[in-house]
């Protein structure tokens, strides 16, 4: 498969809003279920672990129109719920067993007691996430958590789920993670090699295909971009983040490219790269989970930082390490956890005399003009104050 | 300490605004509070700053701290029409116009030279305890005045009850950070050692105010209800939600509030509002979601002149849910806290707050609910329209939407408000008729 091929095969994923791919998954064996989830992050390895399929809900981009959706939802919330009550409400999710509510914002945590409402007939969760970060306090809690996520499944599933079940699955996505991690590094050594547009397809395949054959893919994709020589911009290279939960459109990914920005780093599907590093084998495989979410896992807007001084320190790393010359933030409208957070961000930004800007955008943005324009000139300003 | 002598002279009952006696007991001890904040460094006082749901009122005077509630900072400066230049010198500053107003109105506050609503100064506190529920906003709003006043930060994480219970892992979860963080960062920051049996006391205190209190609200079941369930309300659960549960002049102060309610429901009478008694009950509401703050009493205004009584709202309930039988239990200190804070209104998933509104629909005899919707608020309002079907399905009542903000006074529209309210009258007017013929 070419590049182009695997490109379009990922489009064509995403602009899937039936999930078809999760039907023929689920029709390839009788019996087999699908839990969905949404972000920022679940421990996936528990529903796989489960001999289920997790799929990743993203909301319904703009291709998809919002009627009843809007009904449920007054002007200032942001769009990411009202479209996935249109999903729901319209069929598109009867091929899920359930869902998976993580604790991001209130809009998601309310929406899970919406969908118990409105999705009797499904398996719906909260699933809480811890603040603490102490293993014997919070630790203790996110273990109970995953337990009855566990035991849930077990029932749902009709099967028992083993330690060895668990590591198993452990096992598939730290090598799903290490795929990705390729891939960022890869973009952002060669990032007009990798677009960004592209990458992000590749990974956003990742929600609905079982993890070993998203990792093929990401692999392929690597290998094929590589032999595909492509021309090197003089373009600006930025770090894009705030757009952790309501996903951008793409034509706004690929208007920031356009505009001059290579995007060397981004919080687009978090899940994927939450967690650091491995989660070890050895050991329960519970309390591993516990351990790599509480000491090894990404920053971000919807956890807390412990101490002061640790606010901003994944961003500032991802700027070092991924030779950034500037920073995008990009927040959903009305979407609190990155709204509230940008202001100290900035400020942590401007101690460092990184420079930044900053917009906002819904998943069905449709004028590109503005994004582009002022994309443009933050790429132009990293060019000319870099000159002088 | 003499705070009485040196309080402004806001306590004088105003000429043209009603007032029952306790109201203004509610007022001197806000007002108080705050004196005891501004003078608390001088008198070689800590002070703590936490929010109200579930806050921890008991543990925090343990150690000695003038306690501040920047929510009710932002509540009193929306009443006192400070909260809009607040808000707008924080969107300068960089907020963003989508979040929050009560945030915006503390950074505000803070970024306009630190001056309480009380006109008096409002210093910086020593320590944050972030009681991490019911809001997310919370997380963020203390990590935004940590960030810049540099405050020790104490993290209470209180999970969401997001299957409709409390499970035995979330209560242990909230005493373990109790002890292991909480109890040992308030230590540091005052220096007092923590003493259980102290807590033990307050609570026993905390216990009779509580008591008063829902006896207070359940009075709304007589017609015509003596009180008024939100706009009343409000000044009622002002001491218990704030920083004077377990303190006994809080304890007076209900006992005397649910003297002088009960005695308005034997002679018969109905609320005390700004504008005077209400003569005649028309309409028996149940409301949802905070109140405007900006408009307040325009706002109240509305629903006196027609005739309409909130008799039971779920933002009475917003620092803690009393009615359905949780006390703070002396006994058991530490796991009460953690009842307390699990239990609170916001932390109740949506089929547990349509479950609540229903039932006060039909105990308080209910002709229909209204919604608030808060801008700023959506741990309160997403979700709020499906409240309104489920709630207009299992009762049979109508049931209506109004929108406004806490404190932000551009997203208070009075006149579209009245329509609303109007409309809203003459619906239910025409489903009484419909029901009689």
């Amino acid at each position: 498969m070419s590049v182009q091929d695997i490109v379009a095969r990922c489009q064509a994923l995403f602009e899937d809003l039936d999930f078809n791919a999760v039907k023929q998954w689920k029709a390839a064996q009788p019996g087999r279920k699908s839990i969905g989830y949404m972000p920022i992050y679940v421990p996936r390895e528990i529903v796989h672990a489960a001999g289920m399929l997790p799929v990743g809900i993203f909301g319904g981009g703009d291709q998809l129109e919002v009627i009843q959706g809007d009904a449920y939802y007054q002007s200032y919330i942001c769009r990411i719920p009202r479209s996935t009550v249109e999903l729901g409400l319209t069929g598109r999710l009867d091929c899920l067993d359930g869902m998976l509510f993580p604790s991001i914002c209130d809009v998601i945590r309310n929406l899970s007691g919406m969908w118990q409402i409105m999705f009797k007939d499904k398996y719906v969760k909260y699933f809480d996430l811890p603040q603490n970060y102490d293993d014997a306090t919070g630790g203790s809690f996110y273990v109970h958590e995953m337990q009855a996520l566990r035991d849930d499944l077990e029932k749902l599933g009709g099967k028992k789920i083993s330690d060895e079940d668990l590591k198993a699955s452990i096992r598939v996505y730290n090598d799903n993670r290490k795929a990705v991690r390729e891939l960022y590094a890869y973009r952002a050594q060669k990032p007009w090699q990798a677009p960004t547009s592209e990458v992000y397809l590749v990974l956003r395949a990742g929600c609905v295909l079982p993890p070993e054959e998203h990792t093929v893919l990401i692999r392929q994709y690597l290998n094929e971009t590589e032999k595909q020589k492509r021309p090197q911009r003089d373009n600006a290279r930025v770090i894009l983040t705030g757009s952790f939960c309501e996903q951008p459109p793409l034509g706004l990914i690929k208007s920031i490219e356009m505009a001059g920005c290579y995007v060397v780093d981004d919080d687009f599907q978090l899940i994927q790269s939450w967690l650091l590093d491995d989660v070890p084998l050895e050991g329960d495989p519970l309390q591993e989970l516990s351990k790599a979410f509480l000491h090894r896992s990404a920053q971000t807007a919807s956890k807390y930082d412990d101490r002061k001084e640790d606010k901003g320190k994944h961003l500032l790393h991802q700027v070092k390490t991924r030779g950034a010359e500037g920073v995008i933030f990009a927040a959903a409208s009305f979407c609190d956890p990155a709204l509230l957070e940008r202001p100290m961000l900035q400020e942590i930004l401007a101690r460092h005399k990184i420079p930044y800007t900053a917009f906002k955008f819904a998943e069905n943005t449709g004028q590109m003009a503005p994004i582009r324009e002022q994309a443009g000139t933050f790429a132009d300003s990293i060019k000319l104050w870099s000159a002088a | 300490m003499t705070t009485t002598a040196a309080m402004p002279a806001s306590v004088k009952k105003p000429q043209n605004v009603q007032k029952e006696d306790a109201m203004l007991l509610q007022k001197e001890l806000i007002n108080r509070n705050y004196h005891e904040v501004a003078t608390a460094h001088a008198e070689g006082k800590k002070i703590s700053a936490t929010f109200v749901p579930g806050n921890l009122n008991e543990l925090l005077m343990c150690f000695d701290f003038a306690r501040r509630l920047p929510e009710t900072d932002a509540l009193q400066n929306g009443m006192r029409k400070k909260s809009g230049r607040m808000i707008m010198d924080a969107e300068r500053d960089g907020h963003s116009e989508d979040v929050c107003t009560y945030v915006k109105t503390d950074l505000g506050m803070m970024l306009q030279g630190e001056t309480g609503p009380t006109g008096e100064p409002m210093p910086h506190p020593d320590i944050l305890l972030l009681s991490y529920t019911g809001c997310f906003t919370f997380m963020k709003w203390f990590e935004l005045v940590r960030q810049k006043y540099d405050c020790p930060t104490v993290m209470l994480h209180v999970p969401y009850q997001g299957e409709g219970k409390v499970n035995p892992g979330m209560r242990r979860y909230v005493v373990d950070q109790l002890k292991s963080k909480v109890i040992p960062a308030l230590e540091k920051v005052s220096g007092v050692k923590f003493d259980i049996d102290r807590l033990r006391e307050y609570m026993k205190e905390s216990v009779k105010a509580e008591e008063d209190l829902v006896r207070v609200l359940q009075t709304a079941k007589h017609r015509p209800s003596p009180i008024d369930g939100y706009f009343g309300a409000v000044y009622y659960i002002g001491p218990i939600f704030t920083a004077f549960r377990g303190v006994p002049e809080a304890t007076k102060y209900y006992a005397m509030l649910r003297g002088e309610v009960e005695a308005r429901m034997r002679e018969g009478k109905g609320p005390v509002t700004p504008e005077g008694d209400l003569a005649e009950e028309k309409y028996r509401l149940v409301v949802e979601g905070p109140p405007n703050w900006t408009s307040f009493r325009d706002f109240w205004k509305m629903f006196y002149d027609e005739g309409a009584v909130i008799v039971a709202s779920t933002y009475a309930k917003v620092g803690g849910v009393y009615d359905f039988g949780f006390r703070h239990d002396p006994e058991h200190p530490l796991e009460s806290l953690a009842d307390y804070c699990l239990g609170c209104y916001t932390n109740l998933n949506l089929p547990q707050r349509i479950d609540m509104i229903c039932k006060y629909m039909d105990e308080y005899q209910a002709d229909g609910l209204l919604i608030n919707s808060i801008k700023s608020c959506n741990s309160f309002s997403a979700g709020q329209l499906l409240i309104l079907r489920e709630v207009e399905k299992r009762t049979g009542k109508p049931a209506a939407f109004i929108e406004s903000d806490l404190v932000d006074p551009r997203y208070f529209s009075g006149a579209n408000i009245k329509n609303r309210l109007e409309s809203y009258f003459q619906m239910i007017k025409q489903k009484r008729s419909a029901a009689v013929h």
